[in-house]
């Protein structure tokens, strides 16, 4: 069948579908279950608002508990077994996790994420901030903002290319098209590199992609964060005689001290995530490899389900103590 | 065209009583304000009355018919809220219309009912328009249009001036004054914390503190004769200065404020026991110079307030915590630091006991 | 606070200046892309794209015309043209000339050159030539020119249309790109409707387990969707789904939903209480407040989200690996197909560049013009904190 076709009667099914759920379910709660007359009207009333928000809820919670709830345990599970011949699987305990952690390539993971999770919030962060604090006070600050935000609107696979090609090496005498290689020569370097093999170094040309990325990110929020402080305390400071940084970082700094520690840990878990930019520039070679490439790599290359899953338990487990802050400042909000 | 009763009526939320059992009766036709500090209740008495808010106990009946958990829409009634709380994407004729849509109206009678709302408040050359397109007046008269298009039996105001200007305030308010005298047969019930609202519309007030009615009556009923200290110190502006006092021999009491001055103690029933605490009020209205004859207090002024027709003075009184005021008419040449001595006549002063109930209904003389 | 009083514009400059540094390294890559995309293979192996805008100087090896086309004039056998024009080359001011491979700049332009056997040839600056010989020339191929012109910049639309246009190209990005629209639309429109419901339910109905739900969903937000892989995957396999359109359909909404209805929900709390009690009060029933009252006031944020699902979908590459693209290929999308570009034509800038700007062009303009919904979507989108 023409996907185009099919994803038009996706749609329509789809739309059509929820529509044609939620009318009816309230349609029988409404006139078959609990109709609102005759001698029991109010306790009716009450039992259809007693039903009526799950009616609401249903199908999202079904797709939530199928598409997130579930393979979370199912992970788990999995994390714990090993594949058997046929369909099935055995309960292995912890081998899984013992055989990862014997691995050179997971401790490489291991430790480039912790080289990604310190230095790309930081420095999309601070960057944010400049350039937040930088547009906030010129004339064509809102075309500024856009530029800088631009990279959000870009795929991580794009901006891999993007990046490859500023990256991009000649052999010596010819001409470098790769734009850091021609400023380094520029600037009196002595011969051109090949930075994506430069062990080590090669994973900060890895984060510099996230970092141009999520700049625009940091940049929105704090921007708003900054205009959203009080006028006057600014204007205290500045009858109190504090000069640009002072009024920058002992006066706006610590009042948006918590929009960013939620920027640090938005980008924190995108980091933590982050697949697509190793994937598509290094794959993991030269000492580049991280923990979601990791897991693809044996879930989808060596077919190795336990150890794969291990691996993602492993990701869960580091994105955890962000998931228990955010919920607590959402429960805090709500009261 | 409904009666509204309220039986023991009482509102808890998770094991704390917001409102304590409440019983009113309201006529047919009648215009009531729900009048009090903020926080105390009005405005969820009135929501329990739309149905927007459950009733924990207690019953509500209107039109002889109890409406418990009758849904808002078939009690009869029409609210027009603190915030007009217009459809933003719908015209003024569709925000008039919805109600009437809703219930499934023909739509030539739709078009009728809102046409002839519109003429009467003047809406109908912004029909078309969305409400971000008009005016704060037109707003609420929209609002108020909306409500008299569904024509209810009860209509039920939630403070609907508090976000206007002061100049429009007045003119919303004579317009609701107005509505009043077009739909006579309509039972209307207003909330409001403002006692000037209050006093100028209603036909009778109700003033709640905390959850209970501390009383209900005619403006001028509540104005001369309070039932208690809280009513004695909510309605009117300034508010009733309040004194100590203590009840003496024959009919007389000493107001300790005052220097021990004896006062006749006009009581319509029993009189206290010699030596039990009594706290007196007057109204800053009634309190006059003493003009060389015997002074109820003394004391030095600390401010003067010249509003032209009036002028509020405030006193330093030994003995009084807050400072007594004092409402003379005309232009006053009083300075800050004069001495000043003033009375009051006995029959303007509110006796109250020590629970704060009025032990005497004062007999004003006849304005 | 440009009205405050005794401010150095010298500060006002750095401001600008610094905030102009910041933006040019910003979109330098982006710039570098977009150039690249519109140059020829050898314009981007000749020089950096930072280049392409300034007139170059290049070597090029030209031939004349073959001795078939010579002429017999006064005892001399003579060829003429321009170099240029024999190459079908765009014209270019000729800086010098040369015969031989080692010495490709040994004659200035307008002089005449000797060569083997007596002949002669003289280059003009513009390229035109004459080729003269005493005896007749033999051979098939003209005389062989280096010269080293001055090319003025040049830009050409030939890797688009070998990109998107050229039906022989197996690479070519037109079936990606409708197999990404493909997977992006229906995977956007889904979920807003499944989660706007929910959203209403959790913001405007009183019911038991009400904040837990909505920590749920809070917590949810962060769970890496790797962990959903193969769990899902074995489920869609069991399904009878197995890889394609449906299934990653499925996966998208799913992983979207909790952005969404935490998105819907934050933005219709905020809706005034008042208006949905009038409407209560009106009669309307739970249904019709919100699809006729919630549902239209709430745009602003279904936009938001419409937006932020697009993007995500469009941009993915790990959810279409695994749950769209099977080994036939018929299904890849713009970014597998870029990924795979990146390893067999790793140096081809001028098919990189152009293909990854066709994959990028779309959430460009989106971005572009629906950036105020975006913004908003964001501040209303990240948890709050303390």
């Amino acid at each position: 069948m023409n996907a185009a076709l099919q994803g038009l009667i996706t749609i329509l099914l789809g739309v059509g579908g929820c529509v044609a759920y939620y009318t009816l379910s309230n349609l029988l709660v409404d006139t078959l279950l609990f109709p609102a007359r005759g001698p029991h009207q109010a306790r009716n009333i009450r039992r259809a608002n007693l039903v009526r928000p799950w009616l609401f809820l249903a199908p999202a919670l079904f797709v939530l508990a199928v598409y997130l709830a579930y393979p979370v345990i199912e992970t788990l599970r999995l994390s714990l077994s090993e594949r058997v011949a046929g369909d099935g699987s055995r309960f292995v305990g912890f081998a899984n996790y013992v055989q990862m952690l014997s691995e050179s390539k997971f401790r490489e993971a291991m430790r480039n994420n912790l080289l990604w999770l310190v230095v790309v919030p930081a420095a999309a962060t601070a960057f944010g901030l400049l350039a937040a604090r930088l547009t906030d006070r010129i004339r064509w600050g809102s075309l500024a903002k856009s530029l800088i935000f631009m990279p959000m609107a870009i795929s991580f696979v794009g901006a891999a290319v993007i990046f490859k090609l500023i990256y991009d090496f000649r052999p010596p005498g010819q001409a470098q098209i790769g734009a850091l290689n021609a400023l380094v020569l520029f600037l009196g370097g002595s011969e051109p590199r090949a930075w994506l093999t430069m062990p080590l170094w090669n994973n900060f040309f890895l984060m510099a992609v996230l970092v141009w990325i999520q700049t625009g990110f940091a940049m929105v929020i704090l921007s708003a964060a900054l205009r959203g402080i009080p006028e006057e305390t600014i204007e205290a400071a500045i009858i109190d005689g504090a000069g640009p940084f002072q009024l920058f970082f002992r006066i706006q700094v610590p009042q948006i001290r918590g929009t960013i520690a939620v920027v640090w840990t938005t980008i924190t878990v995108v980091v933590l995530k982050i697949f697509d930019i190793v994937f598509a520039m290094t794959n993991g070679q030269w000492g580049t490899q991280v923990l979601a490439n990791y897991m693809y790599d044996k879930l989808f290359r060596a077919g190795d389900w336990g150890v794969g899953s291990a691996s993602a338990v492993v990701l869960m487990l580091l994105v955890t103590p962000i998931l228990v802050w955010n919920v607590a400042n959402a429960r805090r909000e709500m009261r | 065209m409904a009666s509204l009763e309220l039986k023991q009526l009482t509102k808890a939320y998770a094991d704390v009583d917001i409102l304590h059992g409440l019983d009113l009766h309201i006529g047919e036709g009648e215009f009531v304000v729900f009048v009090g500090p903020s926080g105390c209740g009005k405005s969820t008495l009135l929501r329990m009355i739309a149905g927007l808010e459950t009733i924990s106990a207690g019953e509500l009946w209107i039109g002889g018919r109890r409406v418990n958990e009758v849904p808002p829409s078939e009690r009869g009634i029409a609210m027009v809220f603190q915030s007009y709380a217009l459809y933003p994407h719908m015209t003024v004729f569709d925000n008039m219309a919805f109600g009437l849509r809703i219930a499934k109206v023909p739509k030539a009678e739709i078009s009728a009912r809102v046409r002839e709302v519109a003429q009467v408040l003047q809406l109908t050359p912004v029909l078309e328009r969305l409400p971000k397109a008009l005016s704060g007046g037109q707003r609420q008269r929209v609002a108020i249009g909306r409500a008299i298009v569904r024509q209810p039996a009860v209509f039920l105001f939630d403070e609907p001036l508090s976000n206007l200007d002061a100049a429009l305030r007045v003119a919303t308010r004579i317009e609701i004054a107005r509505l009043k005298e077009r739909l006579p047969g309509t039972t209307m019930i207003y909330v409001t914390h403002d006692q000037v609202e209050a006093m100028t519309l209603a036909d009778r007030i109700v003033v709640l503190s905390a959850g209970r009615i501390e009383q209900v009556g005619t403006p001028l009923e509540l104005y001369r004769r309070p039932a208690n200290l809280f009513v004695a110190r909510f309605i009117g502006s300034p508010a009733m200065n309040i004194f100590d006092a203590r009840v003496g021999h024959g009919g007389a009491a000493t107001c300790t404020a005052a220097g021990d001055t004896e006062i006749r103690l006009l009581t319509a029933g029993e009189t206290p026991a010699a030596g039990s605490p009594l706290k007196l009020g007057v109204r800053p209205e009634h309190l006059e110079f003493a003009a060389g004859g015997p002074a109820l207090l003394s004391g030095v002024v600390s401010l003067v307030e010249s509003l032209g027709e009036v002028t509020n003075v405030y006193l330093d009184v030994p003995g009084t915590d807050e400072p007594v005021v004092a409402r003379l008419a005309g232009s006053q040449s009083l300075r800050r630091g004069d001495t000043v001595a003033l009375t009051a006549d006995p029959a303007a002063m509110h006796w109250f006991d020590a629970d704060g109930r009025a032990i005497r209904p004062s007999e004003l003389p006849a304005d | 606070m440009p009205e405050i009083a005794g401010r150095r514009s010298a500060l006002g400059w750095a401001l600008n200046l610094s905030a102009l540094a910041l933006v040019l390294l910003w979109t330098f890559p982006t710039a570098g892309l977009l150039v690249s995309s519109f140059r020829t293979a050898d314009q981007i192996a000749g020089s950096g794209w930072w280049r392409a805008m300034v007139p170059a100087d290049r070597n090029l090896i030209l031939r004349a015309a073959p001795p078939a086309a010579q002429r017999e004039h006064e005892g001399l056998f003579v060829l003429e043209g321009n170099l240029f024009d024999e190459a079908d080359a765009p014209r270019a001011a000729i800086s010098a000339f040369g015969v031989s491979s080692r010495a490709i700049d040994a004659h200035r332009p307008g002089t005449t050159a000797e060569l083997r056997n007596g002949e002669r040839i003289e280059v003009a600056a513009n390229g035109d030539y004459r080729h003269s010989s005493a005896q007749a020339m033999q051979g098939r191929r003209g005389q062989r020119v280096f010269v080293t012109a001055t090319i003025a910049p040049s830009f050409t639309l030939d890797n688009y249309r070998h990109v998107l246009l050229d039906p022989h190209n197996v690479e070519g990005m037109s079936r990606a790109f409708f197999n990404t629209l493909t997977v992006t639309i229906p995977a956007t429109i889904i979920p807003i409707l499944v989660a706007a419901f929910a959203a209403y339910a959790l913001a405007w109905m009183a019911f038991p387990g009400r904040a837990l739900l909505v920590a749920a969903i809070v917590g949810l937000l962060v769970v890496p969707l790797q962990l959903a892989l193969i769990p899902l995957l074995k489920l869609h396999n069991d399904l009878g789904i197995g890889k394609g359109y449906v299934g990653v359909w499925l996966a998208h909404t799913g992983f979207g939903l909790p952005l969404a209805i935490y998105l819907l929900r934050n933005y219709m709390v905020g809706l005034p209480r008042e208006i949905i009690e009038n409407a209560r009060v009106d009669g309307a029933s739970e249904l019709q407040i919100f699809v006729r009252i919630v549902l239209p006031l709430s745009f602003p944020a279904l936009a938001s989200f419409a937006i932020f699902q697009f993007l995500w979908t469009w941009n993915d590459l790990l959810v279409a690996l695994v749950f769209l693209i099977d080994s036939s290929g018929e299904t890849t999308v713009m970014t597998k197909n870029l990924l795979e570009l990146l390893g067999t034509r790793g140096g081809n800038w001028e098919i990189l560049a152009t293909s990854a700007f066709v994959s990028i062009a779309l959430p460009l303009l989106v971005f572009f013009s629906l950036q105020r919904y975006l913004v908003r979507g964001l501040l209303a989108g990240s948890v709050k904190g303390g």
